[in-house]
């Protein structure tokens, strides 16, 4: 007798908490507090406070202690890239999904069937943090933050260099560039050292935690002072990163003659830099740009696709024509994060 | 082409004036000739080249990219041009570099002057393959004809101006004479050579230009040191004539004379004056729409000549014979025109003549009754004015009638450009007939950003249908509209056109259904068809 294994659709169910896994009773990423959430990495859209048990890796873990404190959630468990675990009917494991320190995909089998839950993920090389791996599975659950053929970023390294520059021609002027406070800033320092810049980078007080704590995982960012907007001249002809909200507002007029400058796969769009009065956008993202969403596509070979939060109708429009079995899933509360 | 690139993406970005300025400066001290030239010609206008229209464009993308994936981009970007650069799937960087160096801006403005329209778009795919995303969005810029990069032609002079010790007014006096890609002037401003010879050439002199006459001057004012004359509803134009050479220049100094063989076959003496060109039937200046038969062509023929003959209604005088009479007041400019007038007699031209009046309240009076098509109201021009380059204030003031209205309904939205790309500030209006609405014309939004947001959000949630960044919307919202003057239009399907609509303002209170109807748009076209007086 043949008896049809569940579909995915049937065990993989989108709840207004987030995506639930049936069988293993845990939440992907949830919006709302719930009693077990596997966690893919540590921004704050995908990484809530307030859950009963929290799954994720051990980095994940230490970034969501250092925002939302040591008693974020009930109990936590550390699972290691690669390790397997057991959770009621699922198995579980996870592989690097190299957006930020930590960050991973969730790979969930059940039934003979595995999907494979990207979160967010680039395919770039990041100083900081483990290079994606492709998993081959049934289902990919992937996100599109940047799923539109407009978005195709340019080598991090060139964007480098044009910051460089500007920071050479106008020796009197404080360039201070937003910043995601995870990921974006560490990457960001990183990559200057890597270009040959060793003198100190001056740092927004909201970004000195989580460049503490990737110190502390080994990554090292170069010689770090704090942007303490007394000291006004002292902060002239070098590089202050801020966070995003910050170079707007008061606390960059406050510099010396400030440029104002920005890393975001959004920067990519001249409009959509013009309206955060950005002068020199960078477009340095932490997210798969069009390309690489595509090629990610074919490197898992899953015959099913679902896709999450982003421009999701264009990404499933190209992938049904790949001959891919695409729809979106309607999940909320996700951001336009990178921005 | 990747220089020049990346001058125009930072003067993009970058808001301040002086910036911009220190941007120009640098790149015209820094770039080699003839590449910054061809970069000062692109940026003042001054490029001839086949342009390509937007649906080239279109085409060219069509042809490399999923329409569908193309339409939501151009939806989210809001910029042909940019999503255009954006989305061409081009070799990747490692391949670009492999391949071919990227054209220089040189070698894309001398290949496109010698190519036919055909050849173009071959030409700009070719050109869209070899350069990244920046190097495409500038091409396309330069092939599209709109820089808006917020660089005035005067900021660019300034610029050259500055690399050198040559003073802004002396290149602005020489511009004219002078020629893409400037070898010339840069081989001046740097000291390297003298100034060129401009005497010879018939060649524009930067026009004197007017401020709106606001209420609150007239009080200011006392009307004997003042003259009034009929403003004109035609294209400012400058007639330079020099022994060798005549020419005939709009408002901008573009040349013009082609189109207009008529009034250039006229042009049998020496100097420079300054006047209206309309088209005249009979003695009585027709509408402005007829005049508009006759401008942008490259040639004209013999049946347009015959139907639309124009005309130049003459009120300066710059250069009387070679003498430069620019620095005279207005009083002595006028009797110089009025004998050179009298002894010339050229065909084609008249005078415009002064308006008498003795005090404002009459003035006022005249101007209420001058609803003629060919007039749009008054110039009042200070007796002791030189001629003066530009927008001095205080000088000259033009003093339009009150435009016309009509309350409108809003029938579709389009989104905006630059800073308002992502607003929907673009408006198609009509008005009843027969029950049903009819176009009537188009216009931009002219009011406060709060404004502009209730009316963005009005348009996104009564959508009917959206093709690409246009919206239908339901019938539902008046737009009071003003405008300046009505005229028969082939192009609409109401057959009637308005001259410089804009809102003024939304209509929140009014019932679509109690909008105006086309008959009193039709009415008013009778009121501004009597030939002028
Ligand atoms: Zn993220
Ligand atoms: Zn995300």
């Amino acid at each position: 007798m043949h008896i049809a294994s569940p579909r995915p659709e049937d065990w993989l169910v989108v709840r207004p908490e987030g995506l639930h896994c049936v069988p293993g009773d845990f939440f992907v990423d949830p919006t709302r507090p719930v009693e077990r959430a596997l966690v893919t990495h540590g921004h704050a859209d995908h990484a809530r406070a307030g859950h009963g048990r929290v799954l994720a890796t051990a980095e994940t873990l230490a970034i969501m202690a250092s925002r939302y404190g040591p008693a974020f959630a009930g109990a936590t468990q550390a699972l290691a890239y690669g390790e397997v675990l057991t959770i009621g009917g699922a198995r579980v494991h996870l592989a690097p999904a190299g957006h930020i320190l930590g960050s991973a995909q969730a790979a969930i089998e059940h039934a003979g069937t595995r999907v494979v839950v990207s979160g967010d993920y680039k395919r770039r090389r990041d100083p900081t943090c483990a290079a994606f791996e492709p998993v081959p599975c049934d289902v990919f659950v992937t996100e599109a933050t940047f799923g539109l053929p407009v978005f195709r970023h340019p080598d991090d390294r060139h964007e480098v260099a044009r910051l460089l520059d500007a920071h050479r021609r106008n020796p009197d002027r404080t360039l201070v560039v937003g910043v995601y406070a995870l990921g974006k800033c560490q990457r960001l320092l990183c990559l200057l050292r890597e270009a040959g810049y060793d003198r100190p980078v001056h740092i927004h007080g909201a970004l000195e935690g989580l460049c503490g704590l990737y110190r502390d995982h080994g990554i090292d960012l170069g010689p770090l002072l704090p942007a303490t907007v007394a000291e006004r001249a002292a902060l002239a002809g070098s590089i202050v990163l801020a966070p995003p909200g910050a170079i707007a507002d008061r606390w960059a007029r406050r510099l010396a003659d400030p440029i104002v400058a920005m890393a975001s796969g959004w920067m990519g769009v001249r409009q959509r830099a013009r309206q955060r009065g950005v002068e020199l956008p960078l477009v340095i993202s932490d997210h798969a740009d069009w390309d690489e969403l595509l090629a990610t596509l074919g490197d898992v070979g899953a015959p099913r696709v679902w896709v999450t939060h982003g421009r999701e109708e264009a990404l499933v429009h190209a992938a049904r024509a790949m001959g891919i079995d695409a729809r979106a899933l309607a999940l909320v509360g996700f951001e336009d994060e990178d921005s | 082409m990747n220089r020049f690139a990346a001058l125009l993406d930072a003067l993009v970005f970058t808001p301040q004036r002086n910036g911009k300025l220190r941007l120009l400066r640098d790149h015209f001290a820094e770039t080699a000739d003839p590449e910054r030239g061809w970069a000062l010609a692109a940026l003042t206008g001054a490029l001839d080249l086949p342009t390509a229209k937007p649906a080239m464009i279109r085409a060219l993308v069509a042809d490399r990219v999923d329409p569908v994936l193309f339409a939501w981009s151009y939806d989210f970007v809001g910029d042909l041009a940019e999503t255009t650069a954006l989305i061409w799937p081009g070799p990747r960087d490692g391949a670009r570099l492999r391949n071919a160096p990227p054209p220089t801006l040189s070698e894309v403005v001398e290949e496109l002057r010698a190519a036919t329209r055909a050849e173009v778009p071959a030409l700009v795919a070719g050109w869209l393959d070899m350069l990244d995303a920046t190097g495409r969005w500038a091409l396309l810029k330069l092939v599209t004809g709109g820089m808006r990069v917020g660089v005035s032609e005067r900021l660019a002079k300034t610029a050259v101006a500055g690399i050198g010790a040559v003073a802004l007014e002396a290149v602005e006096e020489a511009w004219h004479a002078l020629r893409p890609p400037y070898e010339a002037l840069f081989a001046w401003v740097e000291g390297r050579e003298g100034r060129p010879d401009i005497e010879a050439a018939a060649r524009f002199r930067p026009m004197m230009l007017s401020h709106p006459l606001e209420d609150a001057d007239l009080a200011a004012m006392l009307p004997p040191d003042f003259a009034a004359e009929w403003k004109w509803d035609g294209i400012r134009v400058q007639i330079a004539a020099t022994a060798g050479e005549r020419r005939l220049f709009s408002r901008t100094g573009e040349d013009i004379g082609d189109a207009f063989p008529d009034v250039m076959a006229a042009v049998d003496f020496t100097g420079v004056l300054d006047g209206e060109l309309l088209v005249v039937r009979d003695g009585a200046v027709a509408p402005f729409a007829d005049l508009q038969q006759r401008l942008n062509r490259k040639t004209v023929g013999p049946k347009l000549l015959a139907s639309h003959p124009a005309w130049v209604r003459l009120y300066d005088i710059l250069l009387d014979g070679e003498e430069d009479v620019r620095e005279l007041p207005f009083d002595a400019r006028r009797a110089r025109l009025e004998a050179w007038h009298a002894a010339h007699r050229p065909a084609r031209m008249d005078l415009s003549p002064l308006i008498g009046f003795a005090e404002w309240p009459e003035l006022v009076e005249i101007r209420t009754g001058a609803r003629a098509a060919a007039i749009e109201g008054l110039m009042l021009k200070r007796r002791a004015s030189p001629y003066l380059a530009g927008r001095p204030k205080g000088h000259w003031y033009k003093w339009k009638r009150e435009p016309l209205a009509a309350d409108c309904v809003l029938m579709y939205a389009q989104r905006g450009h630059g800073k308002r790309s992502s607003f929907y500030s673009d408006y198609t209006f009509g008005l009843w007939s027969d029950g049903a609405l009819v176009p009537v014309g188009k216009a931009y939004f002219g009011f406060t950003d709060e404004e502009l947001q209730q009316l963005d959000r009005w348009i996104r949630n009564h959508t009917i249908q959206r093709f690409g960044p246009v919206r239908e919307v339901e019938p539902g919202l008046v737009l009071e509209i003003v405008f300046d003057g009505v005229q028969r239009s082939t192009r609409h399907k109401s057959g009637l056109a308005m001259r410089f609509p804009r809102v003024s303002r939304i209509r929140w209170d009014k019932p679509a259904a109690e909008a105006d109807r086309l008959e009193t748009l039709a009415a008013m076209l009778a009121d501004t068809a009597t030939p002028a007086g």
